[in-house]
């Protein structure tokens, strides 16, 4: 794990353990969160993403640990009231009131004992902000997904809090509502400068949101660090393969030239760049978007370090691209656009040259990956 | 029934007075008990709530009976001296409705999202203001623990008439005419006193059933 320096520091917990039925559901020696960042955490289901959220919304007790809210430290085993007050968190569901959606955003508002011709004023702001002004009068019983998530979420941001905590708000939503709603969530987290950690299992949904992302697994963060630095050099298999690293390939060091080296993967090589030793066992992680195909046999790229020979074993369509399966020797994936899948003819069963640079290859030393 | 007779009005007012007193005080009681024992856990809590669950199906006949040892000249609350009084009645229905709306909000309460109780609190609420907002939230099924109760104790006769004592112009409710005109053989005015008892019931609750389907999410 990288450790956590950067200043300043608004929210910081040390050694926090969470215990369910006398196991160790949660335990997190140490976390940052900075003024005005976004955090993601991703992560399979059960890695403790939620637990962690609502351990830092102190809305969890703890087992053991301390979480500091700037210099004071909070009080995790009575639901520090001064602490809650600073802070909110929206759910998966928008958990909505038997009430108007004016009356669901002002809840926060009311609880805090705010004059209503304030509550009034800062209500049809947030209303505004987050689109459904029109919508103040309606029963929150009759709006639709996105409309209840964006209330639950106008609800969370009105109260100003200082970091607002999302679990997997977004997941229930169809994807264009999905889109919409975090293109406006961004704007207002950069337009408030809230600071933000986000649970969930969406890369893109990280990618577009977070300025770092922790990776977690069986309650632990395995990797943190800023989205790219996460995404291209991860830490170990599990992350490489939570991040979007299709191609995951173990292999031993053959040799070694000038930073230049080769891999001698279980039915092929390859080539990387970086400072190894001869005969060091490694992992070879290639992004699937860094690997480029050509139907031309006889194709050469120049400067690519990998070209390679292989059979389509699979194409198959994910949205805007499809992905591509191919048999080198070793298994290998490829994004390509719809359109370069139409110009190159692509079909099961096709031999194509696949071409990737060797430093487009992100090695992770063996034993360091103790996950694969 | 027609030309409101003063003694059937008498009657009728104070079935209402005393069977709404008793469902007023089950509701607090009711609402409160039902609450914490939906937000808490604690040792025994199984057990409580099968005693709750028991108490809705209570025997009026075996308040009565423990209501009139309790408050027995010798027992431990006959210096009370309330026996045989309105006051009585209201103690014994209020015993019989307790359990009911106890049951009703608890179950209300425990039917609300999982999560919902912690998005309160993430919204700043106090404790106090948690169980608050919860308890809005389950207003439609607690109109339901408000009609069950007032429907058990202004129909119940058994623990009525036991620490009542069907005194005329006193502790006489509709229940207890109806069985002694019943018993006298007077089934005229037996019926009209059922009518009216029907009436109240089916009265109270159209109102309340009202409010609620009004209110029912869509």
């Amino acid at each position: 794990m990288i450790p956590e320096t950067d200043p300043p520091v608004l929210l910081r917990a040390e050694d926090i353990q969470v215990r369910r039925g006398g196991a160790n559901v949660l335990d997190i020696p140490a976390l940052a969160i900075h003024p005005g960042q976004t955090l993601a955490l991703i992560g399979p289901n059960g890695a403790g993403k939620s637990t962690l959220l609502l351990t830092l919304a102190c809305l969890l007790k703890t087992f053991r640990g301390r979480i500091f809210f700037g210099e004071r430290e909070i009080d995790t085993h009575h639901g520090d009231f001064d602490y809650r007050r600073h802070v909110t968190m929206v759910f998966q569901e928008p958990l909505l009131f038997d009430a108007t959606v004016f009356d669901n955003v002002a809840t926060g508002l009311r609880i805090r004992g705010v004059a209503q011709a304030e509550i009034e004023r800062t209500v049809s702001r947030y209303l505004g902000l987050f689109g459904i002004a029109s919508l103040a009068r309606r029963s929150a019983r009759t709006l639709s997904g996105g409309e209840a998530q964006r209330t639950s979420l106008a609800r969370a941001l009105v109260t100003k809090p200082q970091i607002v905590f999302l679990d997997e708000p977004f997941s229930s939503l169809d994807p264009p509502t999905r889109e919409g709603l975090i293109g406006d969530l961004e704007q207002i987290l950069q337009e408030t400068r809230t600071t933000a950690v986000i649970a969930t299992h969406d890369q893109p949904e990280a990618l577009r949101l977070a300025d770092r992302v922790a990776v977690m697994n069986e309650g632990r963060i395995v990797q943190i660090g800023p989205v790219t630095e996460v995404m291209n050099r991860p830490a170990n298999g599990f992350v490489a393969s939570f991040v979007g690293v299709e191609t995951v390939l173990p292999g031993q060091v053959i040799k070694t030239a000038d930073g230049v080296f080769v891999v001698a993967v279980e039915g092929g090589e390859i080539q990387a760049m970086g400072h190894v030793l001869i005969g060091e066992r490694v992992l070879c992680c290639i992004h699937p978007e860094q690997v480029v195909l050509s139907a031309d046999p006889t194709f050469s790229a120049s400067g690519a370090g990998n070209v390679l020979s292989g059979m389509i074993r699979k194409i198959t369509p994910i949205g805007l691209f499809y992905r591509v399966r191919l048999d080198c020797g070793f298994e290998l994936v490829s994004y390509v656009t719809r359109r370069s899948q139409e110009d190159l003819e692509l079909e099961e069963g096709k031999r194509v040259i696949a071409f990737f640079k060797a430093t487009s290859v992100h090695v992770i030393p063996q034993k360091e990956s103790p996950l694969l | 029934m027609f030309t409101l007779d003063s003694e059937v009005l008498g009657i009728t007012f104070l079935s209402l007075r005393i069977s709404g007193t008793a469902t007023f005080i089950s509701l607090l009681i009711g609402i409160t008990a039902g609450t914490v024992v939906a937000l808490t856990r604690f040792p025994g809590r199984q057990l409580i709530v099968s005693l709750i669950n028991t108490g809705m199906g209570l025997p009026p006949v075996v308040v009565g009976l423990f209501v009139t040892i309790f408050l027995w000249r010798s027992g431990p609350f006959g210096f009370l001296e309330i026996l045989y009084t309105p006051t009585a009645i209201i103690l014994a229905q209020a015993i019989i409705a307790t359990p009911i709306i106890t049951g009703i909000t608890l179950a209300a309460i425990q039917h609300l999202p999982p999560n919902l109780r912690l998005q309160i609190l993430a919204l700043g609420a106090s404790r106090i203001q948690m169980v608050w907002i919860l308890v809005k939230e389950a207003r439609l099924p607690l109109l339901a623990a408000v009609m069950a109760g007032f429907g058990g104790v202004i129909s119940e006769v058994g623990a009525s008439i036991m620490v009542g004592g069907n005194i005329k112009g006193y502790s006489r409710v509709l229940t207890t005419a109806t069985v002694m005109e019943t018993g006298r053989g007077n089934f005229d005015i037996a019926i009209a006193l059922s009518v009216i008892l029907m009436l109240l019931a089916f009265g109270i609750n159209a109102v309340l059933t009202r409010i609620q389907q009004r209110e029912r999410p869509r």
